[in-house]
């Protein structure tokens, strides 16, 4: 169960003399969930890049599985219009057979598109027609690079919902770069926090305690994780008004961090809905 | 028969130049695909300094004319590493500096007799037997080739690095392309010449994209196009003693019209 997918030992890259990945070590195992959250230009792509094998690193070493299987789920798919294309197409040529790609069409919920062109789908429809096309390989680690990018917030929810499914489904390990920090924090075992270097990782709800963690997001955004411990004294109803002691709920907010993330507007007076 | 058929120069003509079409059908779709327009140029430009080089090395013309190709395309990468200046600059930089070197390098070469009109324009006349075989084992090699790399071309066409993860060899391929479009330019030069050949490239490629719902027919539809414009070039040709290479362009670009006003709107 916890044999070691991927490996990555002090893992650099520079590129135009400029350090863009810094000393980065971690281990991905199967049936993990790791999200590695962090401000922009911190080097979250390049570093899966570097994992995927489309950009060398500098120094340091990445050791994957032998025979291990990788399905790439890219930021956006933007094809030139120019190439007609249809969702069926675009899936067959991942080698797979016909039966298999309906099935992944299927299990991410975008079979009803298979006739459909590329070009005509939404955002989100676009994102499970590429989570359908890693699925496909049948992979043994799955790397998302920001998978819910232009996607409504229900949608955002659902899909990382869906990314959790997968991973028990196919008993695989997965890596993914996300944004959506209070989605992140309730879908995944382990985060890591980049800022060139690793500043931080851990479970979610040991990390937004974390001062690395803090100094790199601001207070603002720690609070408004809802974990941040020493603002939370009390407790807020929708519309912002104070309901109560926290002091009681303190101790339970810190463990019932994941559900307290899912349950987003609780405990978060300063939260952007 | 058809030995007599090949002692005709206008069935020559129209022969090589379906010969032509067959290949510029299929690789003008990844000229319009992977917007190569500019690329396509440069190096069809830089042929007639290929045409210098094979007198001076004492090799065929086409020889010279895909050595040049390929080297110009290294040059690209080359020049392209250094980030300084925008590819299309770059381009522009190239094509019409190896168009420049090539005109001057022929006027220091006066026992070499050529005609420029030909080779910038097209030649119907100057096509021979010799052409012939010239562009169909040019054709057949580009053929098969992508009919061994179609997927892997279409998927690294599609998206380079999903391609990559894949295992798709993506800087081969993309070798493997460079080395196709050398050819052709070497073989399409003798129909619509060194100016022309992109757009003999592009605009069926083009025509086709408004009819087409998939990447073989986009690809069936330009070989169509192609022939059509190909032989109503020759045509026109013959019967209004106009050049080649500027009628069958004429004749795609006609095409191209058409179904843009009848085709109604982009099916897929």
């Amino acid at each position: 169960m916890n044999e070691v997918l991927a490996e990555l030992s002090k893992v650099s890259v520079t590129l135009n003399d400029r350090l863009i990945v810094d000393q980065v070590s971690l281990s991905i195992k199967r049936g993990d969930i790791i999200t590695i959250i962090g401000p922009n230009g911190a080097g979250k792509t390049t570093l899966i890049k570097t994992i995927l094998g489309i950009q060398k690193a500098t120094s340091g070493s990445i050791s994957l599985q032998s025979g291990l299987v990788i399905g790439y789920v890219p930021q956006t798919l933007n094809l030139e219009t120019t190439l007609p294309l249809s969702v069926e197409r675009f899936m067959a040529l991942s080698g797979c057979d016909r039966k298999g790609c309906q099935q992944a069409l299927a299990r991410t919920g975008v079979a009803h598109l298979s006739a459909a062109s590329v070009h005509h789908l939404s955002g989100g429809e676009k994102q499970r027609l590429l989570l359908a096309r890693a699925l496909a390989r049948q992979p043994g680690l799955l790397v998302l690079d920001e998978p819910a990018q232009g996607v409504d917030i229900n949608g955002q929810a659902a899909l990382y919902d869906l990314v959790r499914q997968l991973r028990d489904e196919l008993n695989c390990g997965v890596i993914m770069i996300s944004h959506d920090l209070h989605l992140v924090m309730a879908a995944t075992d382990k985060v890591i926090c980049l800022n060139q270097h690793v500043c931080c990782s851990g479970f979610p709800e040991d990390i937004s305690h974390d001062p690395a963690f803090i100094e790199t997001f601001g207070t603002a955004v720690a609070e408004s994780l809802a974990v941040y411990h020493h603002h939370h004294n009390h407790r807020h109803d929708l519309h912002g008004n104070v309901i109560g002691d926290g002091s009681a709920i303190d101790g339970a907010l810190k463990k019932g961090a994941l559900d307290d993330a899912k349950a987003a507007p609780t405990c978060s007076g300063h939260h952007h809905d | 028969m058809i030995d007599s058929i090949l002692d005709d120069f206008f069935w020559r003509a129209l022969i090589g130049g379906l010969g032509v079409a067959l290949v510029a059908g299929p690789l003008g779709c990844f000229v319009v695909w992977r917007r190569l327009a500019y690329f396509g140029d440069t190096l069809a430009h830089s042929a007639l300094l290929g045409i210098a080089l094979s007198f001076v090395i004492q090799v065929p013309i086409n020889v010279g004319v895909i050595i040049t190709c390929l080297g110009l395309a290294l040059a690209l990468v080359l020049f392209s590493r250094n980030k300084t200046l925008a590819t299309d600059t770059l381009l522009g930089i190239l094509a019409h500096s190896a168009l420049a070197i090539g005109l001057v390098t022929l006027s220091f070469m006066p026992s070499v007799r050529m005609d420029l009109t030909g080779l910038l324009f097209g030649d119907l006349l100057a096509m021979s037997r010799g052409d012939l075989w010239w562009i169909y084992g040019g054709a057949a090699t580009i053929l098969c080739l992508l009919a061994l790399l179609w997927r892997g071309l279409l998927m690294s066409t599609i998206h380079e690095e999903l391609a990559r993860v894949e295992g798709v060899p993506v800087e081969r391929l993309r070798l493997a392309l460079i080395l196709m479009f050398a050819i052709v330019i070497a073989v399409a030069m003798k129909i619509v010449g060194v100016l022309l050949i992109t757009a003999l490239l592009i605009i069926p490629a083009a025509t086709a994209r408004r009819l087409a719902r998939t990447p073989e027919q986009m690809v069936a539809m330009a070989m169509l196009f192609g022939f059509i414009a190909v032989t109503g070039g020759l045509a026109l040709s013959w019967e209004l003693d106009t050049p080649a290479g500027p009628s069958v362009v004429v004749t795609a670009f006609s095409c191209f019209l058409l179904i843009s006003a009848v085709g109604g709107k982009q099916r897929a």
